[in-house]
């Protein structure tokens, strides 16, 4: 017949508009910054990390996990087909049956797909997404039905000009969906670059287990520091923003949104997604940053992003606690790409909202937040007995002491690890004075340039001295001696030495005997996991095998662990302050409450200070060596 | 027509740590600066191009910053009047008094004089430019105000009150540039001479406050200090003054 030919010829047309759309797509992403990864090497890695790390993220929802494995196995399974059956055409039954499996696999997948988007949560993105599920179902079907003769199941149909005809309709429609709207933007979209994100990924530690999240480093020679346009990221931080699959899971989980900050993360990425192709975000059909109408936003690859795309007020409501990091099934990396463009506010523009531009200008001048006398850092400690580095030299233990030193709350939890630390018997000395700032807040303020000047003398400081370990009671203390300050330790002054939380180091005390602690008697304890100690750090157990030890059977909240909800102390939050509609630690507080715990359980003193800042009745807030130190077995004399 | 307008720029010195850093009064003087003249503003400092303070000052978001070069012992002031008498500036700003150096709050009054040029010291903000006059508000204490006219040229030293520093930016500080002219070469005579220690914190007299209630306390926080205790003594002999200033000191237990 006279138009037999034209399943075929539409599947060739619709593959080669699909590769001509995803070459221009490429070409966006390069118009991104330099950045070396080894290409080979990332593809060839690429399906692994698919199945192993992006799966594992995705099983968390059992449902959208099996939905996903049957939809997008079956589809690339069946589009390989595809080729084979109806465009070289070979004739061979079995091909075609194997097809038509691959087909059905993936019709139920999309099946399930439909399902769910007959009463989406408010998290995922409507729009265009409503639609695909339907695609799907169209693309299989139709090529079920192609597919029946060469399986000999129907004669050959191609008889009739109204069945090819019909048959067409339908490979528009699905082949539309699957390949053209792979390359020009369509949800399918998230397949192609997905696939590419995952092999060139920025942090390629993260994949098989790993973990990365330390900052990187700004060149302070570069022309311009930090992101003040699309074009100014990295190109495959780029690529990354353009897998998003507009799950939302980013969304539910960010503590900002919750509170009705002007803050949605899938909205950012989307945002940074219209930056990098050009145009407005009138097509976005997901929540907005609360309290703010979509539609509004404009941009382009070389415009700036905080004149018309995100307001400042987005950027600075994060408190960097990594929920939407970790929750993300593509493995996007919200934090650095909201770090960057808050560099070209800090340092290009001076643009620090509230008290930043003056905390920052206290840190450079005194070495510490408050602005006080550096010569006073020790004076916590005037009536501990506590050896100092200058004079000691050598250590087995260096504790590090950070900003806590000047706040009198914080004192009590040093107070109280130091008086542990002398029970358990621990060579342990502290730098005194000479210890600065770790610089976390500043760099997270988008500062880089005092982070490394502080990273750099702080190393310094160390490399003069002799010590095994490092303790310290601050998580983003921690966070920054062991993530971020090996990007500047030139001379190896962390070199071979074990940087631990406090938790971590008394749970090796408890452990080893070295600490002997009576049961605990009081009434019910929940555990909030600081966000710099878990997730950062991955350090979710220590803490709870101490409180164990006491006898305490811990109340988890509903967000614990991996998925513990911020305090809203992180990212320099509390300082550039942006209002919203609840406060993040009123939220958390919350959380706590409702276990019924009468203590609260934490390891940070930022958390320490936010959730104590919550009006009473709450639950009383201690850190875990404040509570230990309470249940210190009396010694027999 | 747009005004010359000159911010004059000293190296400060934090008062908790003693770091050098942009000086308070100064970097208000270049955000006044910026408000009238914008990127115009001359800002100009005497001493070294090298020293990184200047950094902080044109991460303001100045283009450049006027390096009079000269060696820490020369005669700063030499250096400044030299450049005003070259440049035909309408306004010229500068602190109150320096954060570091000899500190005496002299420099705007010696320019002054070599200018002949009125002074208006301790500026709030200079409301307004117009025919050869300006508006200026002068702090007073207690936040209160008093308005004046200037007639152009003056100098005007700036006070606290005056609006605060904008937040220096690392990038534009780093690629400003620095603008080197020669400065003087006379040697500042008087300071040669002297040596610098730290000073002894003076003892502070306590203020007992005997409210019994917020309100009175309240008062006694905010309240001017009343006179009416002293007396007088201008009649009575010698010998009388010397006995109550005695008494006094015994009373107040200086002396016992
Ligand atoms: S950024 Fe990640 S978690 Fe957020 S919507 Fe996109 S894919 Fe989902
Ligand atoms: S890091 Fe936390 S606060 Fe920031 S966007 Fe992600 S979830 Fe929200």
């Amino acid at each position: 017949m006279v138009i037999d030919w034209l399943p075929s010829v539409l599947i060739v047309v619709l593959l080669a508009l699909g590769v001509i759309g995803a070459l221009r797509r490429v070409s966006l992403w390069r118009a991104g910054q330099p950045e070396k990864v080894n290409l080979i090497a990332g593809l060839l890695a690429m399906p692994g990390r698919y199945l192993k790390d992006l799966h594992h993220v995705v099983e968390r929802d059992k449902y959208m996990s099996r939905t996903h494995v049957a939809t997008g196995g079956g589809f690339v399974l069946s589009m390989v087909l595809v080729l084979i059956v109806h465009v070289f055409n070979v004739q061979q039954q079995i091909v075609a049956w194997a097809l038509i499996g691959a087909l059905l696999i993936m019709l139920t997948g999309a099946f399930f797909v439909f399902k769910r988007r007959l009463n989406p949560p408010e998290r995922l993105s409507k729009g265009p997404w409503m639609r695909l599920p339907k695609s799907l179902i169209i693309y299989s079907l139709t090529f079920i039905v192609l597919t029946l003769p060469a399986a000999g199941i129907l004669p050959d149909a191609s008889g009739s000009v109204l069945m090819i005809a019909v048959l067409s309709v339908g490979i528009v429609i699905g082949l539309g969906e699957l390949l053209f709207g792979m390359g020009w933007g369509g949800p399918m979209k998230h397949a192609f670059a997905g696939a590419l994100h995952l092999a060139f990924h920025r942090r390629s530690e993260r994949f098989g287990g790993g973990r990365s999240t330390g900052l990187k480093p700004v060149n302070l020679d570069g022309d311009v520091l930090g992101v003040a346009k699309p074009s100014d990221f990295k190109w495959n931080q780029l690529l990354g923003f353009d897998a998003c699959v507009q799950c939302g899971k980013c969304q539910a989980m960010c503590p900002a949104f919750a509170a009705g900050q002007p803050l949605n993360p899938k909205k950012l990425i989307q945002d940074m997604v219209v930056g990098l192709a050009g145009g407005t975000d009138a097509n976005y059909a997901g929540s907005p940053y609360p309290g703010k109408e979509v539609g509004n936003a404009k941009g382009g690859p070389n415009e700036i992003i905080t004149a018309g795309l995100v307001s400042q007020e987005t950027l600075w409501s994060c408190t960097t606690c990594r929920a939407c990091v970790e929750e993300c099934p593509m493995m996007i990396e919200h934090v650095d790409a909201i770090v960057d463009m808050r560099r070209f506010l800090t340092m290009e523009k001076g643009e620090t909202p509230n008290k930043g531009s003056e905390v920052l200008e206290n840190i450079i001048a005194t070495d510490n937040p408050g602005g006080y006398a550096p010569g006073s850092r020790t004076n916590w400690a005037a009536d501990q007995n506590l050896a100092v580095m200058k004079e000691k030299k050598e250590t087995d233990v260096l504790f590090w002491v950070s900003d806590g030193a000047f706040d009198m709350r914080s004192q009590r939890i040093l107070r109280a690890f130091v008086k542990l630390m002398k029970h358990a018997n621990v060579d342990v000395a502290i730098l005194g004075d000479e210890e600065r700032d770790s610089g976390d807040v500043a760099r997270r303020l988008g500062d880089d340039a005092t982070f490394q000047s502080l990273a750099q003398r702080n190393l310094a400081t160390l490399g003069q001295y002799k010590f095994k370990k490092i303790v310290t009671t601050d998580p983003h203390a921690y966070h920054c001696l062991r993530n971020e300050y090996a990007d500047f330790d030139k001379e190896g002054a962390l070199e071979g030495v074990e940087v631990l939380h406090h938790t971590t180091f008394l749970n090796q005390l408890v452990q080893s005997g070295a600490l002997k602690l009576d049961a605990f008697k009081g009434g019910k304890v929940t555990y909030h996991d600081p966000c710099y100690l878990g997730r950062y750090n991955g350090e979710y157990e220590a803490p709870r095998e101490l409180l164990r030890s006491l006898g305490i059977e811990i109340a988890e909240m509903e967000r614990s662990g991996f998925r513990s909800r911020c305090c809203g102390g992180g990212g320099g939050a509390p300082i550039t302050d942006i209002p919203g509609e609840r406060r993040i630690a009123d939220m958390r507080m919350e959380d706590a409450s409702t276990t019924g715990a009468e203590l609260v359980a934490v390891g940070c003193q930022q958390c320490t200070a936010m959730l104590e800042g919550v009006v009473e009745p709450r639950p009383v807030v201690k850190d875990i060596s404040e509570i230990l130190v309470d249940q210190l077995a009396e010694e027999v004399h | 027509m747009p005004h010359k307008v000159i911010s004059l720029i000293s190296v400060g010195r934090h008062p908790q740590s003693g770091r050098s850093r942009r000086a308070d009064q100064d970097s208000r003087a270049v955000e006044l600066g910026l408000k009238l003249a914008g990127t115009d503003l001359d800002v100009v400092h005497a001493g070294s191009s090298q020293e990184p303070v200047l950094r902080q000052y044109a991460g303001m978001g100045l283009p450049k910053v006027t390096v009079l070069e000269q060696d820490e012992s020369a005669d700063a002031l030499v250096s400044i009047a030299d450049y005003l008498k070259s440049e035909k500036a309408d306004i010229v700003l500068t602190g109150v008094r320096a954060e570091s150096g000899e500190s005496s709050g002299m420099t705007p009054y010696i320019l002054s004089e070599q200018l002949g040029w009125p002074i208006v010291a301790r500026v709030a903000d200079i409301v307004d430019i117009k025919e050869g006059e300006a508006q200026v508000l002068l702090a007073l204490p207690r936040g209160q105000r008093r308005q004046v006219t200037v007639k152009l040229p003056f100098i005007a030293s700036i006070d606290n009150a005056a609006e605060a520093a904008r937040q220096s930016a690392f990038g534009p500080g780093l690629r400003a540039k620095m603008d080197s002219q020669k400065g003087s070469t006379v040697e500042d005579s008087v300071r040669v001479d002297w040596s610098e220690a730290p000073a002894k914190a003076r003892p502070k007299r306590l203020k007992i406050v005997k409210a019994k209630t917020a309100a009175d306390r309240f008062k006694a926080a905010t309240a001017k200090p009343q006179g009416g205790s002293g007396k007088v003594m201008k009649n009575e002999s010698a010998q009388e003054q010397a006995q109550a200033i005695f008494d006094l000191l015994i009373e107040e237990k200086v002396i016992r």
